[in-house]
């Protein structure tokens, strides 16, 4: 069998020119989208579809037949059911170390959580707000709802 | 009789007038590793930890609640969203012959896994993390993991996968697979993880 996996000068060359930026720079990307789901993004309303990359400030939202799944760059799965905001507050996440700070929030509706290497570095490092509490992730996997 | 039900009738109201204002609830599930985990739920000063399986909060004007739920109750009210949840990320390890760009025999073998497993999934996305064994300082491992990842990231390039879909990154010995002393070669610490997601 032939190897193509060897170093490849030009190949080599392409990725150190970066060409993995696009994707580098998204916080997530929603993997699962059922019913009407949108995403608010500086202060526009976007149809959110399979694929879509999110970015830091995005929020969330599913209509009453909607559910959506995302997937984090620190592999943390936040998927939330019908009628539900979710806003994506800050993220920041260093690969090399996993040092990062990863603050979502749930305005209404019920979200479950998987949280990923964020908070599996830092426990203090990743929060979930509802409009009344807060929620401290130490690694873990979890549900809310706010009504 | 009567006399009963305007008993219950007040309790009824003195209890309505009593009741916390709802606002949510909070349930730690199993942690499908079987690690122990915790939430800490604090609402004004009050604070509740679950570190339970099932363990769970009810959020209220009156601050956080204990309560014991359980799975049935998750499924009813949490369904959806679980429904929703995508796909763990899947997991392959290759495994570089020592000094050089090329990989172990088993390893070539893995690759095949890995393209089965983006084929399967409606929008994969791959890293690429490379790690060392502990000889050198950071400053030398860190960007030595980084090439090793981004040789496995041009050819899986080079083998058909969107170059935007794909982000390498390097742990440098910051995560052995088998743990050694500092500065300790051990060749099974000396490869490149690969999560299809």
């Amino acid at each position: 069998m032939k190897t193509p996996i060897r170093v490849l000068p030009l190949a080599l060359a392409l990725v150190l020119a970066g060409t993995s930026a696009g994707a580098a720079e998204d916080v997530g990307q929603i993997k699962v989208a059922k019913g009407q789901v949108s995403v608010d993004r500086g202060g526009r309303a976007l149809p959110a579809q399979v694929g879509m990359g999110l970015a830091a400030a995005d929020v969330v939202k599913t209509g009453a037949d909607g559910s959506v799944g995302i997937t984090m760059r620190d592999n943390s799965l936040l998927s939330a059911g019908p009628n539900s905001v979710l806003s994506l507050d800050r993220f920041e996440f260093d690969p090399t170390t996993h040092q990062g700070r990863f603050d979502s929030g749930l305005q209404r509706g019920t979200l479950a959580v998987v949280s990923g290497r964020i908070a599996q570095q830092s426990p203090q490092a990743m929060t979930v707000r509802t409009p009344s509490a807060v929620l401290g992730v130490r690694g873990t996997d979890f549900v809310v709802s706010v009504p | 009789m009567i006399r009963r039900l305007a008993a219950l009738v007040l309790a009824t109201l003195l209890g309505a007038c009593a009741t916390p204002q709802p606002q949510g609830s909070v349930v730690l599930l199993p942690d499908a590793g079987g690690k122990p985990t915790a939430v800490t739920v604090t609402q004004g000063g009050q604070q509740v930890v679950l570190d339970r399986p099932y363990a769970g909060a009810q959020l209220s004007s009156a601050g956080p609640k204990s309560f014991a739920s359980g799975a049935q109750e998750v499924q009813a009210q949490f369904g959806a969203a679980l429904a929703a949840r995508p796909l763990p990320p899947a997991q392959f390890t290759l495994y570089f012959v020592e000094g050089r760009d090329e990989f172990t025999p088993e390893s070539k073998k893995v690759i095949d896994e890995i393209f089965g497993e983006i084929a399967r999934r409606p929008v994969p996305d791959v890293q690429v993390i490379g790690h060392t064994d502990a000889v050198g300082s950071n400053a030398v491992n860190d960007p030595l993991s980084r090439q090793r990842a981004d040789v496995v990231r041009s050819g899986l390039v080079a083998r058909g996968v969107p170059a935007d879909r794909i982000v390498a990154s390097g742990r440098g010995k910051r995560e052995p697979a088998v743990p050694t002393a500092d500065g300790v070669a051990e060749p099974r610490n000396r490869r490149v993880e690969i999560l299809v997601r």
